[in-house]
């Protein structure tokens, strides 16, 4: 529960107001981390806040963070030499190889792509391991989009990626409507596939609906969950859900588990 | 343009499942043709005669705006039907249609399809059907875009 010291070696700016901050450790780190998994980031004197990872490799660590509050803007606004506390990781992953598929389906709306960002590049680091890769990509606009400059590295690493944005800009060249319209054109056998599904709550709600009318089986769809998270450890009950500790037993968790809770109002 | 083959109307997402012979009596108001990037299928207001199964590329809608110009408001890609204002009076486009990529089509003559799902019920039923969820579809996704999803996604 001690933050682990960090400092920040490189800040980016992936929109206007998203930055993906790389963190090295001080000392000896948070240890080794599942993609899907967060950490708890404190910027100290202000407060911390649940992140999920977005990448990094050799101890080095990758937060992509929206600037929507006080901790999240001190994080944002991190120059590199800021030391920065870390606990954690906290909370399940998505699993890549359980259970096992043939095919893999990512699908991600707004800042939802920093969780599953790691699975991509975990999945193409494989190859061989899925028949396919498809990664579908939904934003409000262009400018939204997270991680523009890797969808070539991808692309050319075998994958499928496809994105749409609700509204276009005259300079759009790409697709126009929800990202669960992109799933008439991935290439997939859905009775074989895992599907990784993160965005905006009504968003996965929709995803997983379409991907079962194609024939994605429930337990194989899976989605990550965001809620009060405040402690990381399943102690504090902010982020129940049900007779979930989304910390504790998700973020991320099978669609068989989440959907009767997720139609609950107000759960 | 030549007659499109049974087999590429089987394959085609929108006719999955569709009986062989009423594919083959569907297939004889269709033919295949095709688009350069940046020609235009139809034009808002205009009388709604066809109907596409898009095969490959992609075709945006658009609306003109005055001072903005021709407003992309969706992209359909392979996979999808393009037109069904052919279906009810007036029969007249409410946007507009532009092949964004080359793009392949099967074109259908909504008059002849017309037709023929007035002398044939049970094929009129069926295509009826297919289309309607399709407007069901793209009326939901609609109402997820005017929810403005990602506004309020969080980190």
């Amino acid at each position: 529960m001690i933050p682990q010291p960090y400092r920040v070696v490189e800040r980016k700016f992936e929109t206007t107001d998203t930055v993906t901050v790389t963190l090295e450790p001080v000392g000896a780190g948070i240890g080794r981390w599942a993609p899907g998994q967060f950490t708890m980031v404190y910027a100290f004197g202000v407060g911390e806040v649940p992140v999920s990872i977005s990448g990094g490799s050799c101890g080095l660590i990758r937060h992509t963070v929206r600037d929507v509050g006080a901790v999240t803007h001190a994080i944002c606004t991190a120059q590199p030499g800021t030391v920065l506390g870390l606990h954690g990781p906290y909370g399940h992953g998505w699993e890549l190889d359980h259970p096992p598929a043939e095919d893999l389906l990512v699908l991600a709306g707004g800042i939802g792509l920093a969780p599953l960002r790691p699975v991509v590049t975990e999945a193409l680091a494989r190859p061989g391991r899925y028949r396919h890769v498809c990664v579908l990509i939904g934003a409000r606009q262009p400018a939204d989009l997270l991680y523009t400059h890797e969808y070539g590295a991808w692309r050319a690493a075998g994958a499928q990626v496809l994105v749409a944005v609700d509204r276009a800009d005259p300079s759009w060249r790409g697709s126009v409507g929800v990202v669960t319209g992109l799933l008439l054109q991935a290439r997939f056998a859905a009775p074989r596939t895992a599907a990784f599904v993160c965005g905006p709550e009504v968003m996965m709600r929709f995803a997983a609906r379409d991907l079962g009318y194609l024939g994605v089986p429930a337990d194989r769809i899976r989605v990550s969950l965001e809620r009060n998270m405040q402690c990381g450890t399943g102690q504090c009950g902010h982020c129940q859900l049900g007779p979930l500790v989304v910390c504790r037993d998700g973020p991320v968790v099978g669609w068989d588990v989440a959907a009767p809770l997720l139609s609950v109002k107000e759960l | 343009m030549t007659a499109p083959t049974l087999d590429l109307l089987a394959a085609h997402p929108f006719l999955a499942g569709m009986d062989r012979q009423q594919l083959d009596r569907l297939a004889r108001w269709g033919h295949r043709s095709q688009f350069h990037a940046g020609g235009r299928l139809f034009s808002e207001d205009g009388k709604a005669e066809r109907f596409w199964l898009i095969r490959d590329g992609q075709v945006a809608l658009d609306v003109h705006v005055p001072g903005r110009g021709d407003v992309l408001l969706e992209t359909l890609g392979p996979g999808s039907v393009l037109g069904w204002s052919w279906l009810f009076p007036p029969y007249r486009w409410q946007f507009g249609a532009t092949a964004l990529a080359h793009t392949l089509t099967v074109e259908f003559d909504a008059a002849g399809v017309r037709q023929l799902c007035e002398e044939d019920p049970e094929l009129g039923r069926d295509l009826y059907g297919r289309f309607i969820a399709v407007v069901v579809d793209r009326l939901q996704a609609t109402r997820l875009r005017l929810l403005d999803l990602y506004r309020e996604d969080r980190p």
